[in-house]
């Protein structure tokens, strides 16, 4: 078990190296920086001097390695916008993409589950069949077009929920939370439910096609046959086999909401890491979208970790062969 | 307490499909007296596994039993509703399936699914059910059952899970068990013990079963009587010895006449001429009469009455013309 995760670390150190060569390859060669920090009536002499001082001629190893080591140590460099360590701006706005993130993903799981488990058990019901045309929906609206039909529904025309911004921030030092306020919950359902709905549709037809599956098996056939609860049957036999591929998913899943968070906080000027990537690139402000992008990269990996570590805990099978 | 544990008369199961009606089971009636062992054979459709899901009540929808009763020690069960049945499974009657490696929920420890069935059938604690869960294993011949208990079913043998998957059936002291296949997917070398292991475990328990298998092997080892079904009907049930002896139903003859033996000389097998008609389009008169040696106009347009001959009951116009083959 420990090697296991020992290894896993390991390729996972790989893969983050990998992204930090494309993220350093974005940050030398996209534009040239020292451009994009001066402005027009920059002497050549003084250009010349930056370029020192950011360490731009020297051997490109040598700029990958400082690059990577100052990565490792939380340090991306100097954002050309603000001018402000782009650790530090990170730092101010990623809790409200964390939260953002995690709130439509609890959203989506505890939404998607049981209407997974409800459309396999009920296969012809009236409202499975709702389930399954909402679901559709989810699935095929990009996400930018459920974001402004929200806002228009309920923010322009019912006014019940703010249609933009994260509402007022608790500051706790260091994490900024919306989740105290009256407001802040308020400002984080739509675009909760903007960002979880097409995971929200995909954990439910996820769940539903692996329970439809698993109630076939002859396990269930044998747990009918002994006379248990339909109740245990169906939730502590079937549902708990239907986990694996669902954890595998959901997990990926958080990775990609975090990603695509970008969109949805643009359409609710979501103050975020994904609004403040977005404007990185209509400014080129290459330090941030590489930090970003390494970010990205990390939270990815790390999912995949607890991810394979979570298997181990559900199936036994799993567990065992390792020992 | 009569004798008869389980009646099930003139019991008719359809399937309704976009091709009309399919009838898999087509006025079945045997008797089960307690403690006995009855055989339930026919090639594959003949309607042997459904016979069994019919009785414990877990046909797949949208089949349904639409026609006949099941009788359980004198009180209708084929009518009731979903709960009263499902305290019937289980507690009164226990089922074995064909398939060991899939029959065991691979994500629990067999002492969690043997202590959550006797915990639902029967009143004791967490720790009596264990202990009670552990003299199973150990009748079933487990080694070291007490510290295999605690194990995962991927950790058992074909065999042995087979083993447990009979503990479990048996777990709450059922009087009817319903063994479909319970060795086609095991080893050659298991299969004997396995059936050992469930006669003596029924025998000990005064458990009557019903052992549904194509394999007259089995049938001759373990079971007192026998009924022979074809294409949804039975054709033959009479005790063991006498149908394997002296069959009188055509179909049983042929039966019998295909299974290989030590000092048969032929190098083929000899085989019953033809497959069994699919249900969709089962012959008007006997079902078999297409396949049969000895067909006469009337097996064409009329169904054989069932008739007593000696110990066994037949179905075939033969025996009601007074063998006028």
């Amino acid at each position: 078990m420990i090697a296991f995760v020992i290894r896993r670390i390991i390729q996972s150190i790989i893969v983050i190296m990998v992204v930090g060569l494309v993220a350093f390859v974005m940050f030398r060669f996209v534009g040239d920086p020292v451009n994009q920090m001066v402005g027009l009536e920059t002497s050549i002499a003084d250009r010349e001097l930056l370029r020192e001082q950011l360490g731009l001629n020297q051997p490109l190893i040598v700029q990958y390695w400082h690059f990577i080591s100052n990565a490792a140590q939380g340090d991306f460099g100097t954002s050309y916008q603000y001018r402000r360590p782009v650790s530090e701006i990170l730092g101010e706005r990623l809790p409200a993409t964390l939260e953002l993130a995690l709130v439509s993903a609890i959203f989506a799981i505890a939404a998607g589950i049981p209407m997974g488990v409800y459309t396999a058990l009920y296969r012809d019901s009236v409202l499975s069949n709702i389930f399954l045309t909402v679901s559709l929906i989810g699935i095929s609206l990009p996400s930018f077009l459920v974001g402004i039909l929200l806002i228009f529904i309920f923010s322009v025309h019912l006014q019940w929920l703010p249609s933009f911004g994260r509402g007022e921030v608790v500051d706790l030092g260091w994490w900024s939370t919306g989740l105290l306020t009256a407001t802040g919950l308020k400002a984080i359902i739509l675009p909760a439910i903007t960002l979880g709905l097409f995971q929200m549709t995909l954990i439910m037809r996820l769940v539903r096609s692996e329970m439809m599956e698993v109630l076939r098996t002859d396990f269930v056939k044998f747990a009918k046959a002994r006379g248990l609860k339909t109740r245990v049957v169906h939730f502590g036999h079937a549902l708990k086999n239907t986990m694996i591929p669902v954890i595998t998913i959901t997990g990926l899943q958080f990775g990609s909401i975090i990603a695509f968070a970008i969109i949805t906080e643009t359409v609710f000027q979501w103050p975020g890491s994904g609004l403040l990537f977005l404007q990185a690139v209509q400014n080129v402000d290459v330090p941030i979208m590489a930090a970003y992008l390494l970010m990205i990269a990390f939270l990815f990996v790390l999912i995949n970790l607890i991810v394979d570590v979570l298997y181990v805990v559900v199936d036994p099978r799993i567990r065992l062969e390792g020992s | 307490m009569s004798d008869v544990l389980l009646s099930v008369r003139d019991m008719v199961v359809d399937f309704p499909t976009r091709h009309g009606l399919l009838r898999a089971v087509d006025h079945v009636s045997f008797d089960l007296s307690r403690g006995e062992v009855l055989g339930l054979v026919g090639e594959s459709g003949a309607g042997k596994s459904i016979t069994g899901a019919a009785i414990i009540g877990l046909i797949e929808p949208p089949g349904h039993i639409s026609g006949g009763t099941v009788h359980l020690d004198g009180s209708r069960i084929d009518n009731l509703g979903m709960e009263e049945m499902r305290r019937i499974r289980g507690k009164r009657v226990g089922m074995v399936f064909q398939d060991p490696l899939t029959s065991l929920n691979p994500l629990y420890t067999i002492a969690k699914q043997l202590i959550q069935t006797i915990r639902t059938h029967l009143d004791l604690t967490e720790k009596q059910a264990r202990a009670r869960a552990i003299g199973l294993l150990e009748e079933v011949g487990i080694p070291a059952a007490d510290k295999r208990i605690d194990d995962y079913p991927h950790q058992f043998s074909g065999g042995m899970r087979q083993r447990v998957v009979i503990a479990l059936a048996l777990c709450a002291g059922p009087e009817l068990i319903i063994a479909d296949e319970p060795t086609t997917a095991l080893d050659v070398s298991v299969q004997s013990q396995i059936i050992d292991v469930l006669k003596r475990m029924c025998a000990e328990h005064g458990t009557a079963v019903i052992l549904i298998t194509h394999d007259m092997g089995v049938i001759a080892e373990a079971a007192d009587r026998v009924a022979v079904l074809y294409s949804g009907r039975i054709a033959e049930i009479g005790p063991v010895r006498e149908v394997i002896k002296q069959a009188k139903h055509p179909y049983t003859k042929g039966l019998m006449r295909s299974i290989p033996t030590l000092t048969q000389t032929n190098d083929r097998l000899t085989q019953i001429p033809g497959t069994m008609p699919r249900i969709t389009d089962r012959p008007e008169g006997c079902a078999f009469a297409p396949r049969c040696g000895h067909v006469m106009d009337i097996c064409r347009s009329q169904q054989p009455a069932t008739r007593s001959v000696g110990n066994c009951e037949v179905a075939c116009h033969l025996e009601t013309e007074g063998g006028a083959s």
